[in-house]
């Protein structure tokens, strides 16, 4: 990690983006105090981990990305346990409720689903009643209506004033969920703002993807030159123009595929996200596909 | 607000639950140690003075043989002459007998059990044959307490057990928890270490209890091994010996990140104690210039005084050195484990 200077603020949500390896782990794990950071200052809830590590960790609600629960206990003596360790907070049937695993009380952890388990998780990381709630890839690995149940837990965490720190490599998470967005690349933070300034700052909101049949080249320059195109990229099979003016550069794109006599084997068109604020910064995807 | 649980009360719950929910563990603990006292306990039997088998080849004057060491108490089994090697060597009998004039026996030099039915069976038939005694010694069998060989090895099976459920217990949890990142995710609450290190010996203890009362209440009830000491000095003990196995646990799995790396430092740790602490024979068959070295052993420790209580009924004072042995033993690991535990 290199020179990350970042300010999350009380009640937001923020979300750290990034491809595996960015640094966002580290970066999270740092703020958690499991992490020593070699150089910097490091500031939560005004307090300092070397100074009063004791006191924070009681306002801290933390979730780790491989923790694996004990197999053999129940849901509800795993809360009771971890509830135990905070001097205030819900009962575990409060939590049960905050997560939706009223039903599984009873169940052995290994017994739960994917999202039930990250759920779980969630409810440990709650038992504090915590200020601020760490959150690394909470919905990595999970099928998408275990991701929307997990999202309304965060979201209603974020509605009684908890601040939230999410880490994340699903860019509609992250403008789903988050007030605002640090995006990572190799230990280096490349953009900050909120989902949608992130998007304006492209120029564009939109992106025309295509690929033409195999024999046809034209020279990206005549792309860049369409009315309207901002930006201009090729990864191994699709051309990606940026557009502002989708009505005008969907229409003088097929002119000039017509008069060079290139067919198109692929066309498709979609607003901006956060993913083409990634592509665009690094040149690369945000995720190995 | 609602009330908080202990947390010191909710980590023992929580790791006992563990190990009661884990039918291999508490095999081990429990079933194993009582099946090896029952086979070892049926396998060493002492049979006391039961009668001697003798064995007789079927030829020419064997009938004659047979007769006169039946009466004189023996148990006779006959053999065919081209029997008589393998039996002997199978253990059907511990000597044969050749009729002849001379007779001629067939035994074991290297078995005592041989030599002493070769030793018997030649008195029978030397008096059979009109040798005339000059007196009669009186016999007086000796009744020590505790002079069997299941007397003998019930509290080293306990030591053992003891040893191996003390490093297991607390080793495995540990390095279990430590590879799953649970020990990560704990120190990032509020929890104290304390705490969570404690729930690993308290819930150590409740284990303990359970497997010294099957332990030696199996022996008592189906072998009559009594417990000639004090209860109290067994108990106490039986918790420094928990102890001190829990330090060597928690020091061997300090650092340990996998299970197999656990494991063969576990093993590296019990088989020299498995071997020279005197569980199934007495540690005094190793040569002289090594006993100092097997006496400072924990397990030796254990096992000597656990002897010294249960068979020989000796008063606490007794066993101090080996106290002192175990105390040490436990307290130097756990200050070790404190420096070197690796919560991440």
């Amino acid at each position: 990690m290199n020179g990350l200077d970042l300010k999350v603020l009380r009640g937001e949500c923020f979300g750290l983006l990034g491809p595996n390896g960015a640094g966002k782990t580290t970066t999270i794990e740092i703020l958690e105090g499991l992490l020593a950071a070699d150089a910097g200052e490091v500031e939560v809830l005004g307090q300092r981990w070397d100074r009063d590590g004791t006191a924070l960790r009681a306002r801290l609600g933390i979730q780790l990305q491989e923790t694996q629960l004990a197999e053999k206990l129940t849901v509800a003596e795993t809360l009771r346990m971890f509830r135990s360790f905070y001097p205030q907070g819900p009962s575990v049937d409060q939590l049960l409720e905050t997560v939706e695993l009223g039903s599984k009380r009873d169940a052995w952890v290994k017994n739960l689903s994917g999202g039930q388990k990250q759920r779980l998780s969630v409810a440990c990381a709650l038992a504090g009643e915590p200020e601020l709630l760490f959150l690394d890839e909470p919905t990595t690995g999970l099928d998408p209506q275990s991701r929307r149940q997990l999202w309304e837990v965060l979201e209603r965490f974020g509605a009684n004033g908890g601040t939230i720190l999410i880490t994340t490599h699903y860019m509609d998470e992250a403008h789903e969920l988050c007030d605002r967005v640090g995006i990572m690349d190799q230990g280096k933070l490349i953009a900050l703002g909120t989902p949608r300034e992130l998007v304006a700052s492209l120029g564009a909101e939109h992106v025309v993807e295509f690929a033409m049949a195999e024999g046809s080249s034209i020279d990206d320059a005549l792309f860049g030159a369409l009315p309207g195109v901002r930006d201009v990229r090729r990864d191994a099979a699709h051309l990606h123009l940026s557009t502002s003016e989708l009505h005008l550069t969907v229409p003088a794109l097929l002119d000039l595929l017509r008069q060079r006599d290139a067919r198109l084997s692929q066309l498709g068109t979609h607003s901006a996200t956060l993913e083409d604020v990634f592509v665009t910064l690094t040149g690369r995807q945000l995720r190995d596909e | 607000m609602n009330k908080r649980p202990n947390p010191l009360v909710e980590l023992t719950l929580s790791r006992f639950r563990e190990f009661v929910r884990e039918p291999e563990a508490v095999f081990w603990v429990f079933a194993f140690p009582v099946i090896m006292t029952c086979a070892l306990g049926i396998a060493f039997r002492s049979r006391g003075e039961g009668p001697v088998i003798a064995g007789v080849v079927q030829q020419a004057g064997g009938d004659e043989l047979a007769d006169s060491l039946s009466r004189a108490g023996f148990t006779v089994r006959r053999f065919a002459p081209d029997d008589v090697e393998s039996a002997l060597r199978d253990g059907r009998a511990p000597v044969v007998v050749i009729p002849g004039s001379p007779p001629i026996y067939r035994y074991d030099v290297a078995r005592a059990e041989s030599q002493l039915a070769r030793l018997a069976v030649d008195n029978a038939l030397q008096k059979a044959a009109g040798r005339a005694d000059p007196f009669t010694a009186v016999a007086q069998p000796v009744e020590a307490v505790g002079s069997r060989y299941i007397d003998w090895l019930v509290p080293g099976l306990l030591g053992m057990n003891i040893m191996g459920t003390g490093l297991w217990g607390v080793g495995f949890a540990i390095v279990n928890a430590r590879a799953k990142k649970l020990l990560k995710r704990l120190v990032a609450t509020p929890m104290a270490k304390s705490h969570y290190l404690l729930s690993l010996v308290l819930s150590r203890m409740a284990t303990l209890t359970l497997e010294v009362v099957v332990i030696i209440g199996f022996a008592w009830l189906f072998f009559g091994v009594a417990v000639h000491g004090a209860i109290w000095a067994l108990a106490v003990l039986a918790t420094l010996g928990a102890l001190s196995f829990g330090g060597l646990g928690l020091l061997v799995a300090s650092r340990a990140r996998t299970i197999e790396a656990v494991s063969g430092l576990m093993n590296l740790v019990m088989l020299p104690m498995w071997v020279l602490s005197g569980v199934f024979f007495a540690s005094s068959n190793f040569p002289d210039g090594i006993q100092p070295f097997i006496h400072v052993l924990p397990l030796t420790a254990l096992n000597d005084s656990l002897r010294m209580i249960v068979n020989e009924g000796r008063s606490f004072a007794a066993v101090l050195p080996q106290v002192g042995i175990m105390a040490a033993w436990g307290g130097i690991s756990f200050v070790l484990s404190l420096k070197l535990f690796r919560w991440q």
